[in-house]
């Protein structure tokens, strides 16, 4: 019984909240129609003045009319002395009403002339715009709005701000507010020089671009004392934007990291239980990007699910693949590392040929899901792109749960038995083939995966492997055989230094650098950072 | 067990095939020169000019494939990165012929190359001076191979880094100066190399007697480094790198000090590539950094697999073999080339441990055996 009322409750609220918007539109239009038509008839030089006076008299509902003014697309029917938009879609035009979006039929070309705008009017439009927002009910709007403004204070807008500053309840809009205040009492020669210095001290803790402009600007102020503060100011934020900067260059290190794990664990796991080099390992990584792209092309309407398909059928399709040429091939070379890595290398120019055969040598686009897409603004200096974010916890993912695969399953036992000794654990009745070929088919599923990770990164082609192979490999090598651990740490470790060396030396000079340091580093340590210990090393 | 010392001692024996393939080197070498200067064009025993080319092209090839079977064959040390050495001994023969072209470049600059006109260098770099001199050019086209070779093989070797870890760091040693070449800062041409090449020594390289000269040279070379590889490799000192191949922690507990012969017969091997290299470029008409990508180095081995590693003659008929397959092959279906060249690497090393050579005396050993016992009968 409550519950019903409740749902009444509401229900009438909603009625009465849709009658009571309802209302304001009528009286608004009442008194909005003539001056839109006068906005009609007049020069362009007479319009200023008359937006001032439209957007006294209406709130949030003009906005659809002026960012319609503003792209050009208002047109004005002289007969009906009506205002009405243009739109266009696939080449055809049709004009609808700005405020309902009905679409009217019965107007045609000649019927309407365009309401033409200046670059005068457009700058004054935006800043109408931004100003009818800041009373939005959405606080992220109203944020959007103040930051809008901050290039281009007018006293109009001040005015405006100053007037709604004391009923802002919000906490973020609020310091928006407070912002672009403080850069107009800085801004203003005739105020008290004390307080400016205040002003252009809040201004200090901003990483606004238009902040650090006007603070430049001011260092050429006529008062000493200003230009002293503003020095200051600048100082400061520059030092708080390279923390920025830094922890963006430590991001991009890290995506970097993220791939490189994803690529070469898989090498890392096939190499120290079997001891050879899979020269094909970056084709199987292709493979699993091309499975992407081909469950795209079977799901063009589920993209943003389609990666949940994708994952695990790469995983299958790079494992079989690998899984046969274990079996076909590497298992017959055994005890021959050097033939294998050869052979192997042969099969990813067999693997390259048939991909350029059936997909075209061209690159493929894969789409990415929406929710993977934009990035996530931190503040006006840091922003971290969603796909790669996404991507480096996949890795992190992908990695631990390879280690619950290795330290908690019976597979994984076997996998580490072979891997410290071959001999020994064959003695004690492991079926080191079987162990073979499911390590060489879980290390290939797991490029697979990283292959799904990269198609979201790079565009898919044929050499999309051979780009990574050899990185994968400095990876594997660089951390040491056979540990999971070591991977981690070489991979991330190899992503941040190339991330940090790019800025000085440029991307070229960065990666020649880091394998240099990597043939170096073998010298002291044969065998990685984390060497397998025990005698079955050697 | 006989057919068991035949098998092995076939196609290993040191020093018998040397002098039939002098010879059929040579005499082919000369006839097709001869053929190719003195009979006229129409003639049916006349060789074009471009088959000289490629005939020279080739023999570069085997030289190189020798240079690589030399330390995988013999010493057991699998380098991918000797497409850098070969890479590098044809950048110091680009440099010669670069500045060999003097002020007839498109821009007209008597002392710099066009790519530095074209960047806006003013003066030479430190490392062209001196490569206008033929000699100093060829000794660097020696020096810089074997140099980086022994840096490092030493480094390599003697901190035991071998098996895939070694190939791995040779290839990743390429890749390195692959990336380093690309760029336009390095003063050697960038993404184009070097080439428009003029003359050689003051012969132009365009005319047929120069090419024919070029593919002597190289023929010749090719002849006395496989002579001089039969006799070290015959040699105690090739005794010893073999016993390395074989076991090397044990040659080492003999008393052998294996880490350096690794380094020589690496900077040995090394020179010969930047010889190959040095021979190559004059011929084709242009180094650029593509030659130093994995994939041609991993391309060299797969010739002296399919030849037959271990014996110098395998190297160099598998050098010839694979690449005419692949001039017919690139020219016929272009795209059936990798599939080619990928089963290629699955089989031999699948079905031909001890490439064609080793087929060979397979089949001779089986012939015998079977003849033995006819005969017996």
């Amino acid at each position: 019984m409550r519950r019903i009322t409740l749902r009444h409750f509401i229900a009438l609220c909603c009625c009465l909240f849709g009658l009571f918007s309802l209302s304001t539109h009528a009286t608004e239009s009442a008194s909005l129609d003539p001056l839109l038509a006068e906005l009609g008839e007049a020069k362009i030089k007479d319009m200023e003045p008359i937006l001032v006076k439209i957007e006294a008299v209406s709130d949030e509902t003009i906005l659809p009319l002026l960012r319609t003014l503003l792209n050009g697309n208002l047109y004005y029917i002289k007969a009906e002395k009506k205002v009405i938009g243009q739109f266009e879609t696939n080449g055809e035009t049709f004009y609808k009403d700005v405020f309902t979006n009905e679409i009217n039929t019965g107007i045609d070309k000649p019927d309407v002339d365009k309401i033409r705008v200046n670059n005068n009017l457009r700058g004054y439009l935006r800043n109408a715009i931004a100003r009818i927002q800041l009373t939005s009910k959405s606080p992220s709007v109203r944020e959007n709005a103040v930051r809008e403004l901050l290039s281009k204070l007018d006293d109009s807008t001040v005015a405006t701000l100053e007037r709604l500053y004391p009923y802002e309840s919000n906490k973020k809009v609020k310091e928006a507010m407070g912002l672009a205040l403080a850069m107009n009492t800085a801004s203003q020669t005739e105020l008290a020089v004390s307080n400016r210095i205040a002003a252009i001290e809040t201004l200090s803790s901003s990483l606004e671009n238009d902040v650090r402009n006007l603070l430049t600007t001011l260092t050429r102020d006529d008062n000493a004392a200003v230009v002293t503060a503003a020095n200051i100011a600048l100082e400061k934020i520059a030092q708080r934007a390279n923390r920025f900067a830094f922890v963006d260059q430590l991001f991009f290190g890290l995506s970097l990291g993220s791939v490189l794990l994803l690529a070469s664990i898989g090498l890392a796991i096939t190499f120290g239980v079997m001891g050879v080099i899979n020269m094909a390992h970056g084709e199987m990584i292709m493979l699993g990007a091309y499975t992407t792209y081909v469950v795209q092309l079977m799901m063009p309407n589920y993209i943003d699910y389609s990666i949940w398909v994708a994952i695990p059928a790469a995983f299958l399709v790079s494992g079989l693949m690998g899984v046969l040429i274990e079996r076909l091939v590497i298992c017959r070379l055994h005890g021959r590392p050097l033939e294998t890595l050869l052979a192997t290398f042969g099969i990813s120019l067999i693997l390259q040929q048939l991909v350029r055969t059936i997909f075209s040598p061209l690159n493929r686009q894969v789409s990415s899901p929406s929710w993977m897409s934009g990035s996530w603004e931190i503040n006006p200096v840091l922003s971290l792109t969603l796909n790669r974010l996404y991507i480096l916890a996949f890795a992190l993912l992908v990695f631990i749960v390879l280690v619950i695969v290795l330290k908690k399953t019976s597979l994984g036992l076997n996998v580490r038995a072979v891997s410290q000794n071959r001999n020994m654990a064959k003695a004690m009745g492991v079926k080191t083939n079987w162990v073979d070929a499911m390590t060489f088919g879980l290390g290939s599923g797991i490029a697979g995966i990283a292959g799904v990770a990269l198609s979201q990164l790079t565009n898919v082609g044929p050499n999309l492997g051979q780009s990574y192979i050899i990185d994968s490999f400095m990876v594997v090598v660089f951390g040491g055989v056979g540990n999971l651990l070591g991977t981690l740490v070489a991979a991330f470790t190899l992503g941040i230094a190339t991330k940090f060396l790019e800025p000085t030396t440029g991307a070229v000079l960065a990666a020649i650098l880091v394998l240099v340091f990597i043939i170096l580093f073998i010298q002291k340590r044969p065998k990685g950072l984390f060497p397998q210990k025990g005698r079955a090393a050697e | 067990m006989t057919r068991l010392t035949a098998w092995f001692s076939e196609g290993r024996s040191t020093g018998k095939h040397t002098l039939p393939f002098v010879v059929i080197l040579l005499s082919v070498t000369i006839l097709a020169s001869a053929a190719n200067l003195f009979l006229p064009a129409d003639s049916i025993f006349y060789v074009s000019t471009y088959t000289i080319t490629l005939l020279g092209k080739y023999l570069c090839y085997a030289m190189l494939a020798l240079a690589v079977d030399i330390i995988w064959g013999y010493c057991g040390i699998l380098s991918l990165g000797h497409g850098a050495f070969f890479a590098l001994g044809g950048y110091a023969m680009g440099m010669y012929l670069m500045r060999q072209i003097g002020d007839r470049g498109v821009y007209g600059n008597p002392l710099l190359p066009d790519f530095m006109v074209f960047l806006d260098w003013k003066e030479l770099p430190w490392f062209w001076l001196g490569m206008d001199q033929f000699w100093f050019a060829m000794l660097m086209a020696v020096l810089v191979p074997g140099l980086l070779a022994f840096v490092f093989g030493w480094l390599a070797f003697r901190s035991r880094v071998t098996g895939v870890y070694l190939s791995i760091m040779t290839q990743a040693l390429t890749y390195a100066l692959l990336l380093a070449f690309f760029r336009n800062e390095m003063g050697f041409g960038g993404n184009n190399g070097l080439t428009d090449f003029k003359e050689i020594l003051g012969f132009n390289l365009q005319a047929d007697s120069t090419r024919v000269a070029l593919f002597l040279i190289t023929a010749i070379l090719l002849a006395v480094i496989f002579v001089i590889s039969q006799k070290i490799l015959s040699s105690r000192l090739g005794k010893v790198v073999l016993a390395i191949r074989d076991s090397e922690s044990r040659s080492r507990f003999i008393g052998y000090r294996t880490d350096r012969y690794k380094v020589w017969l690496f900077v040995y091997s090394a020179v010969i590539a930047g010889i190959a290299g040095a021979l190559y470029v004059p011929q084709v008409g242009i180094i650029n950094p593509g030659e130093f990508s994995p994939i041609n180095s991993i391309e060299m081995v797969i010739w002296v697999a399919v030849g037959g590693r271990g014996t110098l003659i395998g190297a160099v008929i598998g050098a010839l073999l694979v690449n005419y397959a692949k001039t017919r092959f690139t020219a016929i279906m272009p795209d059936a080339w990798l599939f080619a060249l990928g089963a290629m690497f699955v089989l031999v090393t699948l079905y031909l441990p001890k490439g064609l050579m080793g087929l060979y005396g397979q089949l001779k050993a089986k012939r015998n055996a079977v003849m033995n016992k006819e005969s017996q009968a």
